[in-house]
């Protein structure tokens, strides 16, 4: 990546013309798939991801199996050609941490009861990755969720807030994520409770307060868009 | 190709469907189903193409990195291809390395791109001995309803055409269109109760004793070959299938190839 810009926010303007508290233009169709029984793709930016659920399903190996509950399963991967410099195909460390939260992240809105002893299998395929892939797995992977039919109580939204030339921004680029000085991706239920949070760099209290503010508001925002996907599929259109 | 299971009441559908002629999906035996190419969707990768051919779906990204040449072609370029069967696509993936479908997939799209010279492998040399360019082509299946082969071996083709080596990014000059010199082209058939059927979907693929992939080059001349499956062909057999593969494959690499 080039040189550290001078300045990531001038005249409350980011380098890609957006306002502090701006998304960036986000695309999102449910049912993208014909085998899967739900699915999603969905653009942030540059970000491109598909995400595609089974289940529920019969459980292998069956000693994973509960006796009271559904297993929710997630794989995070990145495609090779997903970024710069070729990632090598299967999971990493990366990989594997991020499908786990993901997973934390997208299971509290499942209704898990009602299938004892299956799994639903998520899988989440990042096509291409422009910062913020985990946040827009979870997105894409809710309406897939909410397309395979599985009963569960909301959607679950999500976007990374963070800090960049010492202000709280909202939806982090690669270059503010590397030169700026926090960054915090969430996901929340569309009730406001937080089921991921992961924050690396340096913030003070006040500013993580505002900071959840404001990925409140990216939440919401981004649920909207998650809410019309899936009402467009039923209605017959595509793109929000 | 995959574990997937078939009912009996739809395979004896198929099968007696055969014998009238028809197919499930109201195809004649030599008839394709849509295909959609669409490329240069990947901005990451150096060249990218999207194929679908019915429901399956391919999605395949060119990466070309310097590296070091293998010793015995020290002044080549070269190419390295995978396919990733994606979890996503069926229920019947699970994830992991690639197993021997993916393997043999990867295999077979790898030599129509290589035995058909489509790649100029001598213009990939960078300093001879020392570096050269490796390109990637990675295949991931996205949904897979039948004959991964050829919306692979397309997919590959499609997304070569329009990849540009990244002089620039490693400080050799200006971005350059990778040099094709060939489209290879492979066309799949199955036989089903002695019946040829082209471009199998999956139920077909499902109940095929076997498959044969035929892949020709530009000149109409034959690249590649593979028989898949545990069945047998009669030589009239083979002869039909190379005839409308390679009639089939000038069609497709006409209206999807010669026209970007």
């Amino acid at each position: 990546m080039s040189d550290k810009p001078k300045k990531l926010i001038e005249k409350g303007k980011r380098l890609d013309g957006r306002k502090v508290d701006e998304l960036r233009p986000i695309k999102m169709e449910a049912g993208v798939l014909k085998r899967a029984d739900g699915s999603c793709y969905m653009e942030l930016g540059g970000n491109k991801v598909i995400a595609a659920v089974y289940g529920p399903r019969a459980v292998h190996p069956r000693h994973l199996q509960e006796a009271t509950q559904v297993i929710i399963r997630y794989r995070y991967d990145m495609a090779s050609f997903s970024v710069e410099d070729r990632k090598r195909p299967g999971p990493d460390r990366r990989s594997v941490e991020i499908s786990k939260v993901s997973r934390e992240a997208i299971e509290p809105s499942i209704i898990k009861e009602y299938f004892p002893r299956s799994t639903i299998d998520i899988f989440v395929e990042i096509l291409q990755a422009d910062a913020g892939t985990r946040t827009v797995g979870i997105n894409a992977a809710s309406v897939a969720l909410a397309d395979a039919g599985i009963p569960m109580r909301g959607l679950v939204s999500s976007c990374a807030v963070g800090k960049v030339d010492g202000q709280i921004v909202l939806d982090l680029t690669g270059e503010e994520d590397n030169y700026g000085e926090a960054d915090m991706p969430i996901a929340m239920t569309q009730d406001g409770k937080i089921t991921l949070l992961q924050m690396d760099g340096h913030l003070t209290k006040e500013e993580f307060a505002l900071a959840i503010e404001l990925a409140k508001q990216g939440c919401k925002a981004i649920y909207e868009v998650q809410r019309n996907a899936l009402v467009a599929k039923y209605k017959g259109g595509s793109y929000v | 190709m995959s574990d997937d299971i078939i009912a009996e009441i739809r395979r004896d559908y198929i099968y007696n469907l055969a014998k009238k002629g028809e197919r499930v999906d109201g195809r004649a035996f030599d008839e394709y189903r849509q295909i959609e190419v669409e490329t240069r969707l990947i901005d990451r990768a150096e060249g990218s193409a999207k194929v679908k051919i019915g429901n399956t779906q391919v999605l395949v990204g060119i990466k070309i990195q310097p590296g070091e040449p293998f010793p015995d072609t020290p002044d080549q370029g070269a190419i390295i291809t995978n396919v990733e069967l994606a979890p996503l696509a069926s229920p019947s993936f699970e994830p992991g390395p690639p197993d021997e479908s993916a393997t043999e997939l990867a295999r077979v799209v790898d030599r129509g791109v290589r035995e058909s010279g489509a790649i100029d492998l001598a213009k990939l040399c960078i300093e001879k001995g020392e570096n050269i360019w490796m390109v990637f082509i990675d295949v991931y299946v996205l949904d897979h309803d039948g004959n991964l082969m050829d919306a692979s071996a397309l997919g590959a083709i499609a997304a070569l055409l329009n990849a540009e080596l990244p002089n620039e990014r490693y400080e050799l000059g200006k971005d350059a269109p990778l040099p094709i010199d060939d489209l290879p082209v492979a066309v799949t058939a199955a036989e089903i109760n002695g019946e040829i059927m082209l471009d199998p979907s999956l139920d077909e693929e499902l109940i095929a004793s076997t498959q044969l992939t035929v892949i020709t080059s530009k000149d109409g001349s034959l690249a590649g070959m593979q028989k898949s499956g545990v069945g047998m062909l009669t030589f009239d057999q083979i002869h039909h299938i190379i005839d409308i593969a390679s009639k089939k494959a000038k069609e497709i690499r006409e209206k999807y190839l010669e026209t970007s």
